[in-house]
């Protein structure tokens, strides 16, 4: 049985890694409009209506969501997923507490930008500013962005001295402490009844808003597909340059890379703080779009939902992050029957993947060269019988 | 900020956080075997112990237990509940090690793929746990890890009293009975760690893997061992929390498991003794901080006291390592 997943893996990893080179040996002409029509596709998908594949959408079955508010979710996961991925995937850095960074995105737009929130309301006061005032969307997205990476920071100052599986458990730890902060501290957060009337790009949600509406899911896809397009092109150009290779450097060997003169600790807290930000960019969309917080949106659950998206998908590879994304996301709304089972099912991918694939479902190809590397290394020492 | 009803009753509070440290660092012994000889987390510890908590429910309820049973019988369910959750513990714990870590260990794959194994493995524990227990119509605990279910309760073993009373400081039997119960649990491990022949090899695996697999130790049946030995800790915690609080759930493991790993970090992971002082530690901090501030702030002081002691001691109060324990 496990043989015959083996090899099975092993022919679709081949088919993988055929069809990427040669998509690489394509003309640069060829490549571009390939990646246009890709791009032109993700833009088309809420109104998917091609015959033969409407079966993909959530509202072909009975009881499903709505199809793009669906695509939303994926969008924002696989956010989420490309900046997880700049810790846990190119830095290496086991971050179990990304919630925390999503929470501290989704609460610095609730707080500074809905006028129920206890925050507005006291600035309103203190300044005596009329009651329908709150901080503009647009300025909110910047603080969040702001808090978010200052948290990072503020976490990865201590923590990131420490060894890598002392930091998982510090970083659960964290997550766990911001959730906790936002329920308990009733008088800025609201506690559990939440904050609502979280402003989208047209100011705070109401029935006249023409585009970003409550009801229509599609332009709020549209908005965070090109934040994930826009992203993924940053990201991109970090990984390749100098501070991606730094990054690289370090994950493989803190000290060989130290000796290099590659300073590890300030290139991982900056693994962090960027990852932080685009961690609080998804919660700052995911709260705008949902137009209420509570915090029990954010407990440790999803952290790990998070983890197991990238590292399932495939750590280091933004394909195959997205993909994780993607699949988690979208698999449990399309299946009703498995959404039930699906930290089961999640539970049993974590495992399965990582015993026969550690790098991942589509690798990143210098990753799963480590990985065979350590692999050869473990069967050339003899003692470890 | 409540300075006075902390000071007022110190020794009560100070009781209450011995005993609830005590479960702690009998979870944290897991954590610290297992890390001491493989260096790496056993994230899904905290399932060994879950686990142990539905065999002493399955046990009890195989036999009928009703509440408060006359003295003779209460000790005789204590003790098959502790056979019962130790075997199904420890039998969890190999388990794991089987599944999770051998296959990896074999590809000496990273410290973070292992972590991320575990964390699946926990996960499937939780929900296979899970499906023994009816599903939530609200009111039940927040679903922390996987899918909410429902709590059962367990019937109570012992009836709670104060048997002794200084000033106005009350000490309840089940109090007792979980402080001396951990405290010789530890001690029997301690011994065994430190006086006998398995014990040696335990720590020579820790100190040092290539030279004792030289000298004639059976590396594999070392890591088999402190699995199981963890597991059995682990069941006895879970008879323990069973006979003071009474209920379980399928996802009690996830907060517990990771005060537990707290503990032993703090006491210095990997070493014995330390999960002891990391664990009472702990439980006193929990105590005196959840007086002080509000008992909903517990976690919070918990997991920000583990960040502030890694800061100034990153390996702990007693600091690392089975293999440098003396010889």
């Amino acid at each position: 049985m496990i043989d015959k997943i083996r090899t099975a893996d092993r022919r679709r990893l081949s088919l993988l890694t055929s069809v990427g080179d040669r998509f690489r040996a394509l003309p640069k002409w060829q490549q571009a409009a390939a990646f246009l029509a890709f791009v032109a596709f993700l833009y088309y998908l809420p109104l998917l209506g091609v015959p033969g594949l409407t079966w993909l959408r959530t509202d072909s079955i009975a009881g499903g969501n709505n199809w793009a508010g669906v695509l939303f979710v994926c969008a924002i996961y696989v956010l989420v997923a490309i900046g997880l991925n700049v810790v846990v995937g190119l830095a290496g850095l086991l971050d179990l507490g990304y919630i925390g960074f999503f929470a501290v995105g989704a609460y610095s737009v609730a707080l500074f930008g809905s006028v129920n929130s206890p925050v507005v309301k006291w600035i309103q006061q203190k300044f005596d500013l009329p009651p329908t005032w709150a901080v503009t969307w647009a300025i909110c997205l910047l603080l969040a962005i702001v808090l978010t990476m200052i948290f990072g920071v503020l976490l990865g100052w201590p923590t990131l001295r420490l060894r890598g599986d002392y930091l998982a458990i510090v970083t659960l730890g964290f997550g766990e402490i911001i959730r906790i902060v936002a329920r308990n501290a009733t008088s800025i957060t609201n506690g559990n009844q939440g904050i609502s009337a979280i402003p989208g790009p047209e100011g705070a949600p109401s029935a006249d808003n023409e585009v970003f509406g409550l009801i229509d899911a599609k332009p709020w896809y549209w908005l965070a597909i090109t934040a994930v397009l826009l992203m993924v092109f940053a990201v991109r150009r970090l990984e390749h340059s100098r501070v991606g290779r730094a990054w690289l450097a370090v994950r493989e060997d803190e000290d060989a890379a130290a000796v290099m003169g590659v300073y590890p600790f300030k290139f991982k807290l900056w693994a962090f703080a960027i990852g932080a930000a685009l961690g609080g960019l998804s919660g700052f969309l995911f709260a705008s779009r949902n137009a209420f917080i509570d915090p029990t949106q954010f407990n440790a659950n999803l952290s790990i939902l998070f983890v197991a998206m990238v590292v399932v998908g495939g750590s280091g590879n933004m394909i195959g992050v997205s993909l994780g994304a993607v699949l988690l996301a979208y698999l449990p709304e399309r299946f009703r029957e498995v959404a039930d089972y699906r930290w089961l099912a999640f539970g049993l991918a974590m495992v399965l993947v990582m015993i026969l694939r550690p790098q991942g479902l589509v690798p990143s190809r210098r990753r799963a060269r480590e990985l065979s590397d350590r692999a050869a290394e473990a069967e050339e020492v003899p003692a470890r019988v | 900020m409540h300075f006075d009803e902390l000071i007022g009753h110190l020794g009560q509070h100070t009781v209450d956080g011995l005993s609830k440290g005590a479960i702690y660092a009998l979870i944290a012994l897991g954590y610290t075997l297992v890390y001491g000889v493989l260096r790496l987390i056993n994230f899904a510890h905290s399932e060994v112990f879950m686990v142990g908590t539905f065999a002493v429910l399955g046990v009890w309820t195989a036999f009928g237990v009703q509440n408060n049973p006359p003295v003779g019988q209460a000790v005789l369910f204590l003790v098959l509940g502790l056979v019962a959750a130790a075997v199904a513990s420890g039998g969890t714990a190999l388990a794991i090690e089987r599944i999770a870590y051998r296959p990896l260990r074999r590809k000496n794959a990273p410290p973070l793929i292992f972590l991320i194994t575990a964390i699946g493995l926990s996960l499937v524990l939780v929900e296979v746990f899970g499906l023994l227990l009816p599903d939530t119509v609200g009111g039940a605990l927040p679903d922390l890890f996987g899918r909410p279910r429902q709590i059962v309760g367990m019937p109570t073993i012992i009836k709670q009293e104060t048997v002794i009373q200084i000033g106005n400081t009350g000490i309840t039997n089940i109090q007792v009975i979980v402080f001396a119960s951990a405290v010789v649990m530890m001690a029997i491990l301690d011994w065994f760690i430190n006086r006998t022949r398995y014990g040696r090899g335990v720590r020579a695996v820790a100190q040092n893997p290539e030279t004792a697999a030289l000298m004639g130790v059976n590396q594999e049946r070392v890591i088999m061992l402190i699995f199981v030995l963890g597991g059995i800790m682990a069941g006895a915690a879970a008879l323990l929390w069973s006979m003071r609080f009474g209920f379980t759930q399928n996802s009690i493991g996830f907060v517990l498991g990771l005060k537990a790993f707290t503990a032993a970090v703090l006491g210095g992971i990997g070493n014995l003794r330390g999960a002891l002082v990391g664990g009472l530690f702990l439980g006193l901090v929990e105590v005196y901080g959840a007086t002080l501030f509000a008992s909903n702030w517990e976690d919070v002081i918990a997991f920000v006291v583990l960040i502030v002691v890694l800061m100034f001691r990153p390996t702990g109060l007693l600091g690392e390592s089975l293999g440098r324990a003396r010889a």
